[in-house]
Parts: structure tokens; C-alpha cells; sequence
């Protein structure tokens, strides 16, 4: 069985013997927490570490998908799904308007852009308190598919620990195909990917889309699971959050994508009381791992292990 | 017949004239040479016509087609490849897939058959992964084909770029300084390499600035001085001229 | 009317002076290394924090300031030599990550030993407005533009006219270069980040003042000094000052004409359309790459 293969097994498993060890309401919600944060970051690393562009405004998009569902479901009544695919069409063309302008400039222009566009996000969804409920939030009904309603810990699990499955899934194979041999190509030498055929501005913005949209998402799923939204989810900080899980656990690699969402999403609750504290922490987090351990937690350990010399074994 | 034709190029970096109205052309299964002092504008000439740049006037025209400023994505599509002279090697990526990224073009874009990994697009994978082994050998790389790229030399660096630019079976392939950084033995090798791909039938555009081996293999040869043609023609016909005698060739050769 | 607008005025070009300084604080740096240093808003911070509780502490004036300047530049020099430096040969976005990752920590370590608490720091001549053309202007804004306008003659000087400045722009434009005739590299890396710490120490000591002063002002001052930089052109020193008081100045009227609550968006909308119309800035470099 290819490493690949192997590594999807041990995921299944994993998801499918957690809830043994998750005794109470307060573990599956971590759990749910970081699954879904696992999903955002699969799509952010195949934008930040596999083609090698930069998004600093990120979680902008988490908070379309959030406020999108949000505010369709109770002011418009809106059915949820709809509201929810609502979001990701919104995320989409908002990334694809920013993006093709920037991305044809070298560079990293994308990182500015994207840390503009996140911020104005977060500042309109502030200011726009008559939609949005301002700094207070707003509260959200839970999501319906007809007259299935998903509340409670073991529905949401499932369905995040499927989704999760099938994303990781879809982002392996995207990897070793000739697409996604062309975005690592372009991360490693964008001119040579050029005269190889590859339009690399068509492949880095349509990159962008999608991880834009994974990321709206994810935001529409977590105002439903948590019932409530604040501008907190677009901000600035959670950004960085979602790209300290990425350069953590392993740019370039989509198990370290998960690797870094586990380790990222269960230190703020350590150090909950610890506000200030939690902030040097993950500063020290970001410093140390960038440093010592630049590809990240999982691909370092991949190579240590690669005795033979061979190819980058998972990705 | 002439496979690509130049006319009248020239390109401007601000105030410096890299390219001065340079016009030749290029008969296809041949081996071409482009020679001249540093700073003549060979490679900037090889950017131009691969797409990388675009001229400040004249006009290129590759197997039939106007492609003047046409990007360099366009010019691999209609069959032209090239390597580099600062390596760009995706150092990201192992050795095999960075042959495999060669043959972009052959290869289905489809985007849900990659998402699913269907079976059609697997074989295509897999015929590929072969294919490129296959060029890796034909290169004198073929020990690499498990390793990363990182793990490999300079030299077989060089050649690895080569083996990608083959991927793509191109019509034409233009080789920006091969010998750059090699020994005599490695020189030699490259020398026995290039004479394969011609004989294949692929057109060859060299740059290089080692003398003996643009003497050995080239057809025709294009001199270069400071942006402007010095002169062209047969490997006798250059080394006897007197203008590039004295401009270039001096002692070498 | 006017006198409207020239409060406006007055009010944008005081805050325009920190931005600018802030921004060439980023650009010495990108020029010294290609990096975007995402801790530059923490050596404002650094600054006005530092001489707010030493003034507070009964130290005078002068010498609260002084030693605030020294605080920011000692973490400058710190983030340089145990961040930057141990990275090597890092990739651009490793170091830029790492930047990020200091800001954090430094913002945490304030937030964990000074607490969340807003400080005040007193005006440099009084708080007595002055009246002008029938606005009112604060006289430490005249000290923000003055300090300004000094630092900027001062910096211009230091790099045309001493060896330590010139081999800082050989630096920027050529590093092999400047190391193959003897310049050190690492030594210029270091002071540039010393350098910048300073500016952005005196940038947030001069306008704490007027807007006071806590342990996260650095993220929007750092930020839309970012901005300023590349509104002028990053790495263009002229850039950064025209970038930073246009800043200013444009944030000043949105405030005072359109909306006031959407003024901070007002930098980030100006980045967006400058990536779209102007990506290389005011006064930004044409540059082609040579493969």
C-alpha cells in the first residue's frame, strides 16, 4: 500500500476510535474545533506551501462563510445549505477579484493584498452592525437539510471527521497529479514552470479560489456547530493563527496540515487564563519552528526517516 | 526549412541596448550556436525568443507562427523548450517529478480527474513516471531516479533541467550554456549528449562558450557583440573571419 | 469651512510623521535584506510604552525618551541576532514568518509584564492649542513634523555622506557585491534593524502624546506603516515619507468627511488599489529579473 494510502488508513481509524477517549462535551468540542480547523488549513497549505504564495487574510473568508450563513439564515430566512454555498460563491469571487490582478505581479504581493482584504472584512463586519450585530455577534440557528436538524456533539463530529476524510483525500490526490505536480513546480521555479507550459497565474489564482473557499466553508459549518458569530473569526490574529498552523505542522504536506491544526488548536485552550502568555507563546512557537524546524513538524520527520535516499515519501 | 525566424529584433533595459536589430534564422533539425564575448546579449536573445521577454521591436516568428511577446507558456505549447543558465531546478520537488513537470502539456488538466484520482488519469501518471525515468537515463542521470532533488549534484542538476526540456518532445530546444561549471570529462559527456538530441531530430539552439564544443557540433553559428550580429555562418566560415577573430575568438579554439 | 479642513489637515500630516517614520523603517530593512519586518509596530509600540511608565516613574522628559529609543533598539538588535540571523539563508516567507512570530511575542511579553491598560505620555511643551488660521493645532504636533523633518535631514546626510551609510545602500543594492569589497554584511543587517527600531521609537514617542499609548498599538501602527511603504515604493526612503503623510492625510479626511468608524480601513483600501494600479509605488524601483 503506497505511503499515501497508508496515511489515509491511520486518519480513518484515528477519527473513528477518538470518541473513546473523548469523555465529555468539552473534548468533542475541541475535537470538532480542530477538525475543522484541520480543513481550513489543508486548503491554506496547498496555497502557502505547495505553490508557494503567501495569504495573510485568510480567515476574511472564514469570516464570509461565518457571517454569510449568519445573517441569511436569520434575517433573510434563508435555508442553511443555501446560505452556506451563498457564502462559498461570495468567497470565491471576492478571492478571484483580488487575486488575479496581484497574482500576476511577482513577488509577495499576495501577502499584501490579502492582509488588506482581510482586515477590511473584519472592520465591515464591525462597523455594519445593523446586518452583523457589531462586536456583540450574532446568534445562529443550526443547520437543516429539509427536516434533519445537525445538533450535538456526535452528529457534528461525524460529519466534520467525514469531511475532513474526504478533503485530505482529495487534496492527496491532487498532489500527485499533473496539476498538482504544476503548483509545486511553480512554488519551486516559477519561469521554469512557465516554459513548461504551465500558466502560472491561471493555477495560482484558481488555488487561491479554492482555498478561499474551503476556508467560507468552514466558517458557515462553525457558526452552526457553535450557534453564534463575532468579528473575532475574521480577524487579523486568527489569520496568523491558520498560518502558524500551516508553517508548524509542515508547509508542503498535508498530514502536517492536521498535525498543525492539532498542536495550534489545543494550545490556546491549555493556556486559556493565559492570554498574554498565550500570544509570547505562539510567537515563540512561530520563531522557533521557522528556524530550527523550516519545512515544519511533519516533513522534517519525513526526511529524518527517509534512509534510502528516496523521494519525499508522503506529502 | 526554416523552423524560426528573426527579424530585426532588438530590446531595451531602460538606456541599455541588449539586443540591437539581430535577424536570423534557423533551419529546423539542425544545431545552431549562439557565441560572443559576456554582456553580448546571447541570453537575453534566448529570452526573447523563449518568451521571457518581451522585445522593444522586431518580430519572431516559430514554425509558421507570428509569437512576438507571446508568453513563454505559448511557445512550450507550440513546441519549443529550453534550459537555463542560473539552474531552475524545483528543488521542491524530486528528481523524477521535476522530468515528469517537462511533459505539462501532454498531460490531462482535468481538474475533477485529479481530485478523484480516476483510473484513466493514473495510467497517464504512471505511463508518464516511466517515460521520465526513461529520459533520465537517455541523460546520464538514471542513478537519480529515486532520489530528491536536492540530493543531487550540479552536474546532474544540469542535466536533469535537460531531461525535462526533452519531456515535452519539443520541436525545438535551446540550451543556455550546458557546459557552464562543467570538468572536461562532463564537458565531453554533454558534448556526446547534445549530439543524441540532435540526432533525434530536435532542433538544437546552443549557447555556449566553450569553443571546441560549438566547433564540434554546430551546423551553423550565430556571433554576437555587444547586442548587435557580428556574423553568422558555418563553423569554418566564423573562425576564419576576421572580425570575430578579433573580437572574441583570440586565442581560444 | 477651511478651518475644517485644516484641522483635518493638521491632524493627518501629525499621524502622517509616524507612519512615515515607521515606513522607512520597514524600507531600510527590506532594503538591508528583502524582508518585510512585521515587528516594526512593535518598536513604536516599544517606544511609547517605555517612555510613558518611565515618566510615570518621575524619570524627566529627555531622558524617559532616550531611554525608550534604547529599549526599542536593544529588541531590534535582539530580533536580528536570535531571530533573523540563526535562519540564514531562509527563504523570504520563513523570514517574514519570523518577524510575525516576534511581534507576537514581543506584544505578548508587554501584555503578560505591563498588563492591558492604556498609558498616557505628557505632551513635550504643553497641552495649550495653538490657534492657526482658525483650526486648532496641538504644539506637539509641531514636534512630531519638527522631530520629523530633522531625522529625515539627519538620515539623508547618513547615507550620502558618511561610509557606514553608503555601505548600508551598496548593501541594499548588491549584497554580494558589497561583501566581495569588504562591507559586512551581517553587521549592516544588524544595524539596520537597530536603525529602524529607533525610527518607529520615536514615530510612536512623539504621537503617544496625543493618542496614548497600550501594548497593541503596534499591530495597526506597524501595519499601516507597512502600508505607507508601499504606497511610496518599498525600499524608496523618499517613498516612505510621501507614502506615510499621504497615509496620513487621506486617513485624516476619510475620518473627517466620510466616516469615522471606517477610517482604519482606509490604509488597507489604498493598499488593494495601489496592488491593482501602481504594485511598484510612488517611487518604486522598475526591476527585471535576470534568469
Amino acid at each position: 500500500m503506497s505511503i499515501k494510502a497508508r496515511g489515509l488508513v491511520v486518519l480513518a481509524v484515528l477519527l473513528a476510535a477518538l470518541p473513546l477517549l473523548l469523555t465529555n462535551a468539552y473534548y468533542y468540542d475541541v475535537a470538532i474545533r480542530i477538525a475543522m480547523n484541520a480543513i481550513v488549513v489543508i486548503g491554506l497549505n496547498l496555497l502557502i506551501g505547495y505553490t508557494g504564495q503567501i495569504s495573510l487574510g485568510h480567515a476574511g473568508f472564514l469570516g464570509i462563510g461565518a457571517y454569510g450563513s449568519a445573517i441569511l439564515t436569520t434575517q433573510f430566512d434563508w435555508p442553511p445549505l443555501l446560505a452556506l454555498l451563498a457564502g462559498c460563491a461570495a468567497a470565491g469571487l471576492l478571492a478571484f477579484a483580488i487575486a488575479r490582478p496581484v497574482l500576476k505581479l511577482k513577488g509577495h504581493y499576495l501577502a499584501m493584498a490579502t492582509l488588506g482584504l482581510g482586515i477590511i472584512i473584519a472592520i465591515v463586519i464591525t462597523n455594519e452592525t445593523k446586518y452583523t450585530g457589531g462586536p456583540d455577534g450574532l446568534t445562529v440557528p443550526p443547520l437543516t437539510l429539509g427536516s434533519l436538524e445537525l445538533v450535538g456533539d456526535r452528529p457534528w463530529y461525524l460529519v466534520v471527521a467525514v469531511l475532513l476524510l474526504i478533503v485530505t483525500w482529495l487534496a492527496l490526490n491532487l498532489i500527485d497529479s499533473p496539476a498538482g505536480r504544476a503548483l509545486q513546480a511553480i512554488h519551486g521555479s516559477e519561469v521554469a514552470a512557465q516554459v513548461v507550459g504551465v500558466q502560472t497565474t491561471r493555477v495560482k489564482v484558481r488555488i487561491f479560489v479554492v482555498s478561499a473557499v474551503i476556508a467560507s466553508l468552514v466558517g458557515s459549518l462553525s457558526a452552526h456547530y457553535i450557534a453564534f458569530v463575532t468579528p473575532g473569526i475574521a480577524g487579523f490574529s486568527h489569520s496568523i493563527e491558520l498560518v502558524t498552523m500551516v508553517v508548524v505542522g509542515g508547509m508542503a504536506s498535508v498530514f502536517g496540515s492536521i498535525v498543525g491544526a492539532v498542536i495550534l488548536t489545543m494550545l490556546p485552550q491549555l493556556l486559556s487564563t493565559f492570554e498574554g502568555w498565550e500570544t509570547m507563546i505562539f510567537g515563540a512557537i512561530l520563531m522557533a519552528t521557522m528556524i530550527f524546524l523550516p519545512k515544519g513538524i511533519v516533513p522534517t520527520l519525513a526526511a529524518r526517516f527517509r534512509k534510502d535516499g528516496g523521494k519525499d515519501g508522503e506529502k | 526549412m526554416s523552423q524560426l525566424i528573426v527579424k530585426r529584433l532588438s530590446k531595451e533595459f531602460g538606456g541599455v541596448k541588449a539586443v540591437q536589430d539581430v535577424s536570423f534564422t534557423i533551419r529546423g533539425g539542425t544545431v545552431h550556436s549562439v557565441i560572443g564575448p559576456n554582456g553580448a546579449g546571447k541570453t537575453t536573445l534566448f529570452n526573447l525568443i523563449t518568451g521571457i521577454y518581451t522585445p522593444s521591436s522586431g518580430s519572431i516568428e516559430f514554425e509558421g507562427t507570428a509569437v512576438t511577446g507571446e508568453p513563454p507558456a505559448e511557445l512550450a505549447r507550440l513546441g519549443m523548450s529550453r534550459t537555463f543558465q542560473n539552474l531552475q531546478v524545483c528543488m521542491n520537488m524530486s528528481a523524477i517529478e521535476n522530468v515528469m513537470v517537462g511533459a505539462h502539456l501532454r498531460m490531462s488538466q482535468n481538474l475533477l480527474a485529479s481530485l478523484l484520482h480516476l483510473p484513466g488519469l493514473r495510467r497517464a501518471d504512471r505511463a508518464c513516471r516511466e517515460e521520465a525515468a526513461g529520459l533520465m537515463a537517455f541523460v546520464g542521470v538514471g542513478a537519480y531516479t529515486a532520489a530528491h532533488a536536492s540530493q543531487m549534484s550540479y552536474g546532474a542538476l544540469k542535466r536533469l533541467e535537460i531531461a525535462r526540456a526533452l519531456a515535452a518532445k519539443p520541436k525545438m530546444i535551446l540550451l543556455d550554456e550546458p557546459a557552464a561549471g562543467l570538468n572536461d570529462t562532463e564537458t565531453h559527456e554533454i558534448e556526446a549528449l547534445i549530439r543524441k538530441i540532435a540526432d533525434s531530430g530536435v532542433t538544437v539552439v546552443l549557447v555556449e562558450h566553450d569553443m571546441k564544443l560549438v566547433m564540434n557540433l554546430s551546423d551553423h553559428i550565430l556571433v554576437l557583440d555587444y547586442g548587435k550580429k557580428l556574423a553568422e555562418g558555418t563553423a569554418a566560415e566564423v573562425r576564419a573571419n576576421p572580425d570575430v577573430i578579433a573580437a572574441y575568438l583570440g586565442a581560444s579554439a | 469651512m477651511t478651518a475644517q479642513f485644516l484641522q483635518f489637515l493638521f491632524s493627518g500630516i501629525t499621524i502622517g510623521a509616524t507612519y512615515a517614520l515607521a515606513a522607512l523603517g520597514f524600507s531600510i530593512i527590506y532594503n538591508a535584506s528583502g524582508v518585510i519586518n512585521f515587528a516594526q509596530g512593535e518598536f513604536i509600540m516599544l517606544g511609547g510604552m517605555a517612555a510613558a511608565l518611565l515618566t510615570a516613574q518621575g524619570v524627566p522628559l529627555p531622558l524617559a525618551i532616550a531611554l525608550a529609543v534604547v529599549v526599542a533598539v536593544v529588541a531590534g538588535l535582539l530580533v536580528e541576532k536570535l531571530a533573523i540571523e540563526p535562519a540564514k539563508n531562509a527563504e523570504v516567507v520563513t523570514l517574514i514568518i519570523i518577524t510575525i512570530g516576534a511581534s507576537l511575542f514581543i506584544r505578548g511579553l508587554v501584555q503578560v509584564t505591563l498588563g492591558k491598560g492604556t498609558h498616557a505620555l505628557p505632551s513635550f511643551s504643553g497641552d495649550k492649542p495653538l490657534e492657526l488660521l482658525g483650526a486648532t493645532l496641538l504644539p506637539q504636533s509641531l514636534w512630531v513634523l519638527g522631530v520629523m523633518l530633522v531625522i529625515v535631514a539627519a538620515l539623508a546626510w547618513f547615507f550620502t555622506r558618511t561610509l557606514q551609510g553608503k555601505a548600508m545602500l551598496a548593501t541594499s543594492h548588491n549584497k554580494l557585491a558589497a561583501q566581495l569589497v569588504g562591507i559586512n554584511t551581517k553587521a549592516i543587517l544588524l544595524v539596520s534593524f537597530g536603525l529602524s527600531a529607533a525610527l518607529g521609537a520615536l514615530g510612536g514617542i512623539l504621537v503617544a502624546p496625543i493618542t496614548n499609548t497600550s501594548y497593541d498599538v503596534g499591530i495597526m501602527l506597524g501595519l499601516k506603516g507597512f502600508v505607507a511603504a508601499t504606497l511610496g515604493g518599498l525600499g524608496s526612503g523618499a517613498g516612505a515619507i510621501v507614502g506615510g503623510l499621504l497615509l496620513g492625510l487621506v486617513e485624516a479626511m476619510t475620518a473627517g468627511y466620510v466616516s469615522s468608524s471606517y477610517k482604519d480601513a482606509v490604509p488597507f483600501v489604498l493598499i488593494l488599489l495601489v496592488l491593482f494600479f501602481m504594485p511598484r509605488g510612488l517611487f518604486g524601483a522598475k526591476i527585471t529579473e535576470r534568469v
